[in-house]
């Protein structure tokens, strides 16, 4: 289907407009910001990939609402549980998106919402299990409108 | 306050894995956006949610700016006995919602 000249004006008017509100916003998260957040959460622990998948849209229309999951191969047994899993937004101004936190009864490691993305960026999910043990995964999400400020 | 909407099954048998759906109504106004004169509009968002069920905690999460508005959250809870499944929401002005579920256990 071609756009129709009243579409495409439409379009230009608002990438204009998403162009002047970014004007005067605060920067957006400095890569210390991400890796401090990080190092709080995981302490020294080495983290390794595999276990924690990170579900989201490959690419998101709507910067406002994105939904993403997570989930976490584990029994959730008293002795072996996914305690915690951080998700942060490389890009936004403020990296914390949500910290969701499990316990035994909760039966199985996995949550979704729906989040903010300011614009395409990389987002990450790190899993922390009751022993100790870090999990990671990071899925890049190109966003077609931003959600942060306006 | 609105009504939270929570989706938590009627009915299980005992050590099933349930879904439990919860969405309610808050602008969760970021703290990023500006209002026409420039002023940072200040922010307001839920920044707890916790899910205990006869008491003992299943789920919490804690939550920042970057959590849409309306937020919606989805997870997972075993279920060994009849019960009622407690949902809180905590405000950054302090309030809080509230709202409970039941579930038979078979």
């Amino acid at each position: 289907m071609n756009p129709t000249r009243r579409q495409f004006l439409t379009g230009s008017a608002i990438i204009a407009a998403g162009g002047l509100s970014t004007l005067g916003l605060p920067a957006f998260a400095a890569a210390e910001d991400v890796t401090k957040a990080l190092a709080d959460f995981v302490g020294d622990s080495e983290t390794k990939t595999g276990k924690l998948t990170l579900k989201t849209p490959e690419i998101a229309e709507n910067g406002n609402t994105v939904p993403i999951s997570v989930s976490v191969e584990s029994d959730m047994t008293e002795e072996s549980y996914v305690e915690s899993v951080m998700v942060l937004a490389e890009d936004n101004p403020l990296p914390n998106v949500i910290t969701f936190n499990f316990t035994p009864a909760s039966g199985k490691a996995e949550a979704s919402t729906r989040m903010r993305l300011a614009k395409t960026q990389n987002v990450i999910a790190v899993a922390k299990m009751s022993d100790g043990t870090v999990y990671t995964d990071t899925k890049n999400i190109k966003v077609t409108i931003g959600g942060c400020g306006g | 306050m609105s009504k939270p909407r929570i989706k938590v099954p009627k009915k299980a048998a005992a050590g099933d894995i349930i879904s439990i759906k919860t969405l309610v109504t808050h602008q969760m106004e970021s703290g990023q956006r500006k209002d026409k004169e420039g002023n940072v509009i200040p922010r307001k968002i839920l920044n707890k949610f916790a899910c205990e069920f006869n008491g003992n905690p299943v789920f919490s999460a804690d939550i920042d700016a970057a959590i849409s508005s309306n937020p919606f959250l989805q997870f997972s809870a075993r279920v060994a006995e009849s019960g009622t499944f407690k949902f809180t929401w905590t405000d950054d002005d302090g309030s809080v919602i509230e709202a409970e579920k039941t579930i038979e256990v078979s």
